[in-house]
């Protein structure tokens, strides 16, 4: 561990626990992403805690992971007002947990959209707005569309790796750490997809294109 | 070893850690990854048994046998285990004997909320609540030392959040626990006729002092004296939440919240000036401290409904919190789940749905989803096994008014778990009912399970695998057929034909779950919407299959649209990526618009 690590798990042990907040639809793989989020912090030698719920959720509906970390870490969740980090696999779903973000939180929104049955009918509009809404309210905000990068990758089912790359540049744990982690996440078979969708993720500026 | 575990691969690992090597139970959700994992560990046994009571029955005899036995259901599953449940409180256990119960505070994936603390009360057994993961390893040792040492079933009590929460692990090398297994004949403890049932009920409450006064010392009871304001007691997850937000109270967090540690409530209520109960659901510890007589501040404050998290304990509180985020102004649309694309219920239910003035009682699984429009094709949904008992009752009490009128649907796992003896009843009382099995070949709901018809065994043995039809037929019912719900012509004809012939018919819907690989390893080509077709009339929408989307023509570029009906305002579109060909909306489709993508 470098000198940097070092100092970053200082400032993290010293404050109060932080949390990241990934919601989306079932399927997008969210809690394999969340599981790769808290190896990293646990290999970063911090506590850390998460929180799911599985069972009907899983079919269509919403699914989020509630991620919390520091020197010691109580509650799996966190409560609504309190999170740092949003990461948000669909935009319907950015909307649907804003308020559990801390004025000062950032968001990182997927460009995807999955139609929830009652758009599908014709019955309720899809919000056309969305990303406007949320800069209303917030100013950090990345707007990804992260399934072009994982096909760019070569796997559009690595869209959950291109966000977890959006991610990582906010949460300043050693490059090689995820490295390790994701090697240890991926059966070879897609490793190399996942490997590049992380990065396509990791490097994305928003207004360069890419994507 | 530093492990990221969820509460219930932690309980696993546990009962692991302490040799156990003997697990029935019931797949339910939080409860089912514990079984599952546990079955994986080298050396192990362990069986899905088609329902909770059967699962306790096996666990029982092993632990007679001397084993130590582990039994996993979630909260609603002890209703049905609860005959033996009671009983076996009195023979006590000669081995050992653990039962998991997992609970579902908000009914993430339930039907309802109960508090199974009152059960550890009701059957007059010690119980055992963790709130991490690490402490739900190390209290499956306790929970099994505990019923060796007071000849006890021991309740081990889990709630989705503890199950589904990961957290750090410090997985031990196992240390087996003593085990000794042999036949036993002991007629005065395990046959209990009246006169025998009476001695051991002294025992009961003999065992229940002495568990009172191990709940004195016992380490897992634990203070944590801060300052002499207020003082907390809780117990399990809700020990986290007050902790986030209250760090600076003194807590007594239990271990064990039955029985309870008399005179350690009370110096601890005697040390602080104001005594809180922080609990989820019921007040089942406030209760039982103020009948102490100890003045204490519980549901005046905290909620009796849904899980906590730090933000209800912040408000009941009254303490200031910075969520000042305004939700975007804007209605955005629910998204509760749905049956997958490719589902195969989905056919059976367009057809129930469309049958007028039939009542469907429902049943419990991924088909009571088909509730909802626009399928809307079950009325009613209460416990496991419970459609055909209903739809009998009303056939018998509508009699000339409900014939050719009620139908019963139910999966195949709940059929096996308590639907046989209902459609023995249906057959022996003369009941009008048509009963439909909804035979996804799994038990979907909670990730494809095994059960008795499907062929194998829970550790992947391949065994006998019962046949529906031939049992129906045993049973007495007058008419039994199959039907594929991919076809819904014929699922149509078949529900018309068994309504209209009178008796008690049983129909088998038999198609995989679509998630599930082992019977469709065909993949068929997704649909497309031919939009020079297409005449927006949404009989395909009317089947709820999410690929299916609506698209007016409303809000899109002239050069789009293309008109094949006079008041056509849109069409429809299909989601290649996730259709998976089932082709039921071509089969509803009338003029032919809906082709496979080339
Ligand atoms: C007493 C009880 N035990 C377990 C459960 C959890 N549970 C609900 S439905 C179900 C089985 C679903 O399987 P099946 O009947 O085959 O329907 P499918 O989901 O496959 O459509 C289970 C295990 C419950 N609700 N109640």
């Amino acid at each position: 561990m470098d000198r940097k690590d070092k100092q970053l798990r200082k400032d993290i042990a010293a404050g109060p626990a932080r949390s990241v907040l990934l919601a989306g639809v079932g399927g997008q793989g969210i809690l394999r992403a969340s599981d790769i989020l808290c190896r990293v912090i646990m290999e970063a030698g911090l506590d850390v805690k998460k929180s799911e719920v599985h069972g009907m959720a899983q079919r269509g509906g919403c699914v989020t992971s509630h991620v919390r970390y520091g020197q010691k870490v109580y509650s799996p969740i966190e409560r609504k007002g309190n999170v740092d980090i949003l990461l948000a696999f669909e935009k319907l779903e950015a909307l649907r947990y804003l308020d559990y973000l801390k004025p000062s939180g950032r968001i990182i929104v997927n460009e995807t959209e999955i139609y929830p049955p009652a758009v599908n009918l014709g019955t309720m509009p899809y919000p056309d707005n969305a990303v406007a809404l949320i800069r209303q309210g917030f100013s950090t905000v990345k707007v990804i569309k992260a399934r072009d990068l994982a096909a760019a990758a070569g796997n559009i089912r690595a869209e959950n790796t291109v966000l977890l790359g959006a991610l990582s540049p906010w949460l300043d744990f050693a490059p090689d750490l995820w490295e390790r982690v994701l090697k240890e996440s991926f059966p070879t078979r897609t490793l190399d997809a996942n490997r590049q969708a992380f990065h396509l993720g990791r490097d994305y500026r928003e207004g360069e294109g890419g994507g | 070893m530093k492990l990221l575990m969820s509460g219930n691969e932690a309980i696993a690992r546990g009962a692991y850690e302490c040799g156990v090597s003997f697990g029935a139970g019931y797949p339910g959700t939080p409860s089912t990854e514990i079984l599952e994992e546990f079955s994986k560990y080298e050396g192990v046994y362990a069986e899905w048994a088609p329902n909770e009571k059967v699962a306790l029955e096996v666990g029982i005899g092993a632990a007679v046998a001397g084993a130590k036995a582990l039994v996993t259901m979630k909260h609603v599953g002890v209703n049905v285990a609860a005959d033996p449940l009671f009983t076996v409180s009195y023979t006590g256990t000669n081995g050992a004997l653990v039962i998991i119960t997992a609970d579902d505070p908000s009914l993430h994936s339930s039907q309802n909320e109960q508090d199974n603390r009152n059960y550890a009360k009701f059957a007059k057994l010690p119980m055992l609540e963790p709130a991490d993961s690490d402490e739900a390893r190390r209290f499956v040792r306790i929970a099994f030392e505990m019923s060796a040492a007071f000849d006890t079933p021991v309740f081990l009590r889990s709630t989705t959040r503890v199950s589904h929460s990961k957290s750090v692990v410090v997985a031990e090398t196992p240390v087996p626990l003593e085990e000794r297994r042999e036949l036993r004949i002991d007629p005065a403890k395990y046959v209990m006729v009246p006169a025998m049932a009476r001695m051991r009920r002294v025992e009961v409450e003999k065992r229940l002092r002495a568990l009172r006064a191990f709940a004195e010392t016992f380490p897992e009871n634990r203070m944590e004296i801060r300052n002499g304001e207020a003082g907390i007691i809780t117990a399990g997850m809700p020990y986290n939440y007050a902790k986030d937000v209250l760090p600076d109270c003194s807590y007594l967090k239990l271990g064990l919240v039955h029985p309870l540690p008399e005179r350690l409530i009370r110096k601890f209520a005697a040390s602080v000036k104001k005594l809180y109960v922080i609990e989820e659901l019921d007040p089942f510890l406030e209760e039982q401290i103020r009948a102490m007589g100890i003045e204490v501040t519980g549901k005046e404050l905290f909620p009796y409904t849904n899980e906590f998290d730090p933000g209800v304990i912040a408000g009941a509180m009254g303490l200031k919190t910075d969520a000042s985020i305004k939700p975007p102004e804007v209605v955005i649309p629910p998204r509760p789940p749905n049956l997958c694309p490719g589902c195969p219920h989905r056919g059976l239910f367009h057809v129930l749905g469309k049958l007028k003035a039939t009542f469907v009682a429902g049943d419990i699984g991924c088909y009571t989803l088909a509730f909802m429009k626009p399928l809307a094709g079950l009325h009613s949904c209460i416990c496991m096994g419970a459609s055909i008992g209903m739809a009998h009752g009303m056939s018998k009490a509508l009699g000339e008014k409900g014939r050719g009128k009620v139908v019963g649907v139910i999966g195949d796992s709940t059929f096996l778990h308590s639907g046989i003896t209902p459609l023995l009843n249906l057959a022996y009382n003369q009941g009008e009912a048509v009963i439909v099995i909804c035979d996804n070949r799994t038990t979907a709901m909670t990730g494809m399970q095994e059960h008795p018809a499907t062929g194998y065994t829970l550790q992947g043995t391949k065994t006998k695998e019962v046949d529906f039809q031939a049992l129906a037929t045993v049973l007495g019912i007058d008419s039994v057929r199959e039907i594929d719900p991919y076809d819904l012509k014929n699922t149509r004809t078949v529900m018309k034909e068994e309504l209209a012939r009178g008796g008690s018919s049983l129909v088998v819907s038999r198609r995989s779950c679509v998630l599930f690989k082992r019977h469709s390893p065909e993949t068929r080509k997704p649909l497309r919407v031919n939009a020079n077709k297409c005449i927006g009339c949404r009989n395909c929408l009317d089947l709820g299959c999410p690929p299916i989307a609506w698209r007016s023509f409303k809000d899109r570029p002239a050069h789009e649209i293309v008109k094949n009906a006079k008041k056509q305002d849109g069409n429809s579109y299909i989601d290649a990526d996730s259709c998976t060909g089932c082709t039921l909306c071509q089969q509803v489709c009338k003029v032919g618009a809906i082709e496979e993508v080339e």
